[in-house]
């Protein structure tokens, strides 16, 4: 098969991912940078976004590679997210020992992101299994990045296994699916399905299994059980990957298929099932969140919450719901890149991530305790911080949709969610550690400083301008949904 | 840009700049601090007195979009009813910064403390249902933090929290009840608009209405300090270091009526009437109850978390007779139950700095050491308990005129509250402020020349106002006959 040119155009963001994998490994090879290997795959994501945003822009929705990828305004905003995802990721990482010296960390990274950028694109059930893998295995063994670390080894193994199954169901649940409908691409399906000459039930047990094997993507309840032990064990810089870009990821592929291959009207109860899945999903990450002393296990908790947050959005179906998840996506991506930054900047000073050697931050590091502010305050949904208008959008598209109750389920949730936030702001603001710590300043290196203060800056500036981003998401909604 | 806007915004930015400079030096706090509360405060009395009376309605608007996709602006103004507390928000900044002098981590402090006004002025001059929730939201952490880092180490953890979940709880009700509003007036529209000029034009379905009215109404009146969710109020208060206090009775609690007022009574009028009649009846309880209870404490600060409880209830009472004396006596209560409060906490606030206790039969004899303190006390209490002459007088009468005119028998039970408050104030200012001073207060500082003049100003607005109410009641008049006007 030839490619025509606007293929190409149309691949550049991945092309030039590619180019720059290649260039990250030759300098790895020839030059061993150690840690400027971090600085110049940055660089290097940097210069892939510019040139995507300059090139490569989708107008209206065109179909790449014989139709299994899907380049629209959707797949873009994706990807540039995951980009950006990528960037920090590799920033954050590249003071930490064992991890931001190897070339090889920041090879898997890139990899993943490239099968997060196809995930977003895909417009096939075959593409879909593809690109979920290629985005998954990199992230397995970068989990287990330390070999010799028990809890990173654990994190790394358990990954994998849940992994594996939950990419088994997914196949398995798709393999049925193209036996029913007698396609793969996502339109045949749709077409195949409107013509069931079997039991409505086989059809929603079989959307099941593949609701199941993105369903674990996304960590929503009940596929969530993996998410805490990974995060806490997998190096840090890791898990804020895995909690911002590949959930974003997982989400990605979950709306396209779910809008484009199941329009939700034909199937009678799906839409209570995806709303159940959606309060459940908030209310479980919330409680247990409540219970957690350490850092990386509350945020994994609450990124479980805030799934659910997202898929009220999705369960929503419309135009403003889908609006609302990608916005919610894009805040949510910031914001918890900022909370594992801090955590990570606490560990490479010598702390660790329990939520204990918080305190007496606000003295040891004004910066740093601003940072932890500001995402924290913005994943409560508190303004002047952009997750409080994420979290209006999100309640606005039910209500919108005639479901109340969920966002009453919502609101109720932030409520939690708003006190164990408070309680971690508590203790770096309000606590001393004890004498000794306390006139030892924690030291941010400057890179770090300068992307989480990047990223706090944006927090604010979306929470109070919100227009232009609005439009981005629902110039995502527009293309994936029509009209 | 209107010049609420900038009153709006200043508070903000100058409290951003101080959380994000930590190498700032107190002594640039203390100043900055005092001309921004300075600014705050001239530039609320502006607005105030260049409100124009005979053109009555929203004045010194600012529409600017700010997503047109769901029709939502920045909209900002303020009415007879509004003004007023936008001065009240004033006062009490400019006042706060004065008594807080020698507080500890002062940028973060007044960092904090002006990010909260910036969420108060926004919410009174709010005309756009997001603008009122994103406003009203900036209250919530910084109003935490202040609690949990300075206030009375052994209750600010819970009372905090408690107060910070209280106010949460309410105010996201109230949001699921507004997003209702506004796509209900999205299906008589045709169009969807946040627009709370547009949405009060919104005839909504009476079984609407009734349905919403409560939720929205009981959202924001637990922050009016509603009974039976009235009880974040005391413990708050009590807890939080003085100048928060004096924010907190003084101006947030109005936040809570006013957004009743706003969002509740006159959005959906159908729903007010059909639910006010028991509604009442639960303000008759803050009043009555609420005293009382003032009435038996042994905290100093106590006596006035829960008298606070008892003059708001007799705002939302005023509210609740629907009527053109309850609604103006409660204009003009808000407010100067607000600078009252704000007084009495700043005193409480001196007292206890010097004492370091509040229980009353410890203290006494303060007013040879604070003479300044003891006299605004008793200008405070006189106008607590309605004496002509002072504030209170010209705000309570009226409220008890609307009520007789409602149901004559609530006025009469709501009248005891004034007996029982003026029994607990006297004895609380004999209690603290004559008597033998003893032993251990003998050597205690006087007080600062800020906190002299912060009084001086809280105690000139009681008087003032108590001998020329031409200074408010005009104001109030206006903003009533908007809110009677709606409810036809």
């Amino acid at each position: 098969m030839s490619l025509p040119l606007s293929d190409l155009q149309a691949l550049l963001p991945e092309l030039a991912l590619l180019v720059l994998m290649g260039l990250v490994m030759l300098l790895d090879l020839l030059w061993h940078p150690r840690r400027k290997l971090g600085v110049w795959t940055a660089l290097g994501l940097v210069a892939v976004l510019v040139l995507s945003l300059a090139l490569a822009q989708p107008s209206g929705s065109q179909a790449v590679w014989g139709g299994i990828l899907r380049h629209d305004g959707y797949s873009f905003v994706f990807r540039m997210l995951f980009l950006v995802g990528a960037l920090v990721t590799a920033l954050l990482a590249m003071d930490v020992p064992h991890l931001g010296d190897k070339g090889a960390f920041y090879l898997l990274l890139l990899t993943s992101t490239l099968g997060m950028m196809l995930m977003a694109m895909a417009n096939n059930l075959i593409m879909v299994f593809l690109a979920v893998e290629t985005a998954s295995i990199p992230l397995y063994v970068m989990a287990g990045f330390y070999p010799k670390d028990r809890a990173s080894a654990e994190a790394g193994f358990k990954y994998m296994l849940f992994g594996a199954l939950a990419s088994a169901v997914l196949v398995y649940g798709m393999t049925l699916l193209y036996g029913l409908a007698g396609a793969t691409d996502f339109a045949g399906v749709v077409a195949g399905l409107q013509q069931a000459t079997w039991p409505v039930w086989m059809t929603v047990a079989v959307l099941l299994l593949v609701l199941a094997g993105f369903a674990f993507k996304v960590a929503a309840v009940p596929f969530h059980f993996w998410a805490p032990d990974v995060y806490t064990g997998a190096p840090t810089p890791i898990a804020a990957y895995l909690s911002t870009a590949s959930k974003a990821a997982g989400f990605a592929v979950l709306v396209r298929f779910l809008l484009a291959a199941l329009p939700g009207s034909t199937l009678p109860w799906w839409g209570a099932f995806l709303a159940a899945m959606a309060a459940a999903t908030m209310t479980v990450g919330n409680f247990l969140a409540l219970a957690q002393r350490n850092l990386k296990r509350l945020l994994a908790y609450s990124s479980i919450a805030h799934a659910g947050y997202i898929l009220i959005g999705v369960v929503a179906a419309s135009h403003l719901g889908v609006t609302a998840a990608v916005f919610y996506l894009v805040v949510y991506l910031l914001t918890n890149l900022v909370a594992f930054g801090v955590v990570v900047a606490l560990e490479s000073a010598g702390g660790t991530s329990e939520i204990r050697s918080l305190a007496g931050l606000y003295k040891r590091s004004p910066l740093l305790a601003l940072f932890l502010m500001t995402a924290f305050l913005s994943l409560a949904g508190v303004p002047p911080f952009s997750g409080f208008v994420a979290k209006v959008w999100v309640f606005t598209a039910a209500v919108e949709a005639g479901l109340i109750w969920l966002a009453i389920v919502g609101v109720l949730n932030a409520i939690v969610g708003l006190y164990y936030y408070l309680i971690v702001l508590k203790m770096a603001y309000v606590y001393d550690a004890p004498e000794e710590e306390m006139h030892r300043p924690v030291r941010v290196p400057r890179v770090q400083a300068a992307a989480l203060g990047v990223l706090s800056v944006l927090i604010v500036v979306m929470g109070l301008v919100f227009a232009p981003w609005f439009a981005w998401g629902e110039w995502a909604a527009r293309t994936l949904m029509g009209g | 840009m209107s010049p609420l806007t900038i009153l709006i915004f200043l508070p903000m930015v100058v409290g951003g700049v101080f959380l994000i400079i930590p190498r700032m030096k107190d002594q640039t706090v203390k100043v900055l601090a005092l001309l921004t509360g300075l600014v705050a405060f001239l530039l609320s009395g502006w607005i105030y007195l260049n409100y124009d009376l005979a053109q009555g309605g929203y004045q010194f608007v600012q529409k600017s979009p700010w997503l047109p996709a769901l029709g939502i602006s920045y909209h900002v103004g303020v009415d007879g009813m509004s003004a007023p507390l936008v001065l009240l928000t004033g006062i009490v900044i400019f006042t706060g910064v004065l008594i807080s002098w020698n507080m500890p981590r002062i940028r973060e402090f007044f960092g904090l403390l002006f990010i909260l006004a910036t969420g108060v002025f926004g919410v009174f001059a709010s005309l756009d249902l997001f603008t009122l929730f994103f406003f009203y939201e900036i209250a919530v952490f910084p109003m935490y933090l202040l609690i949990v880092i300075w206030g009375w180490k052994k209750t600010r953890e819970y009372a905090g929290m408690k107060l910070t979940l209280y106010l949460f709880v309410g105010s996201v009700l109230a949001l699921v009840g507004a997003l209702a509003m506004v796509f209900q007036a999205k299906a008589q529209l045709g169009y969807l608009t946040f627009d709370l000029l547009e949405l009060e034009k919104v005839a909504f379905p009476v079984a609407f209405q009734k349905l919403w009215f409560p939720v929205v109404f009981f959202g924001f009146a637990v922050l009016g300090g509603i009974f039976p969710v009235h009880n974040w109020s005391p413990d708050g208060h009590v807890a939080a270091p003085t100048a928060v206090s004096m924010f907190h009775a003084g101006v947030l609690m109005k936040l809570g009526a006013f957004a009743a007022l706003r969002l509740g009574i006159m959005m959906m009028p159908e729903g007010a009437k059909f639910h006010l009649p028991w509604i009442i009846l639960l303000t008759l309880v803050n009043v009555v109850y609420g005293a009382f209870i003032a009435s038996v404490q042994q905290d100093f600060k106590y006596v006035i978390g829960f008298s606070s409880v008892s003059h708001m209830g007799l705002v939302l009472m005023g509210f609740a007779t629907l009527n053109y004396y309850g609604f103006l006596g409660a204009g003009i209560q808000m407010f100067s139950h607000g600078v009252m409060t704000a007084l009495f906490f700043a005193v409480v606030g001196m007292v206890y700095d010097r004492a370091h206790t509040r229980h009353i039969p410890s203290l006494g004899g303060f007013i040879k050491k604070l003479p300044w303190a003891a006299v605004a006390f008793i200008i405070g209490g006189l106008t607590s308990m309605g004496m002509p002459g002072f504030s209170g007088f010209i705000a309570e009468f009226p409220i008890f005129m609307g009520v007789w005119k409602y149901e004559p028998w609530i006025a009469i039970v709501a009248v005891i509250s004034i007996v029982v408050t003026a029994s607990y104030i006297l004895r609380v200012a004999w209690r603290v402020f004559f008597g033998e001073l003893r032993e251990e207060f003998q050597d205690v500082p006087g007080l600062l020349v800020y906190d002299k003049v912060a009084l001086a100003v809280l105690c000139a607005f009681l008087i003032g106002i108590g001998w020329f109410p031409k200074i408010m009641t005009p104001w109030v008049h206006v903003g009533t006959e908007y809110v009677l006007q709606l409810l036809k």
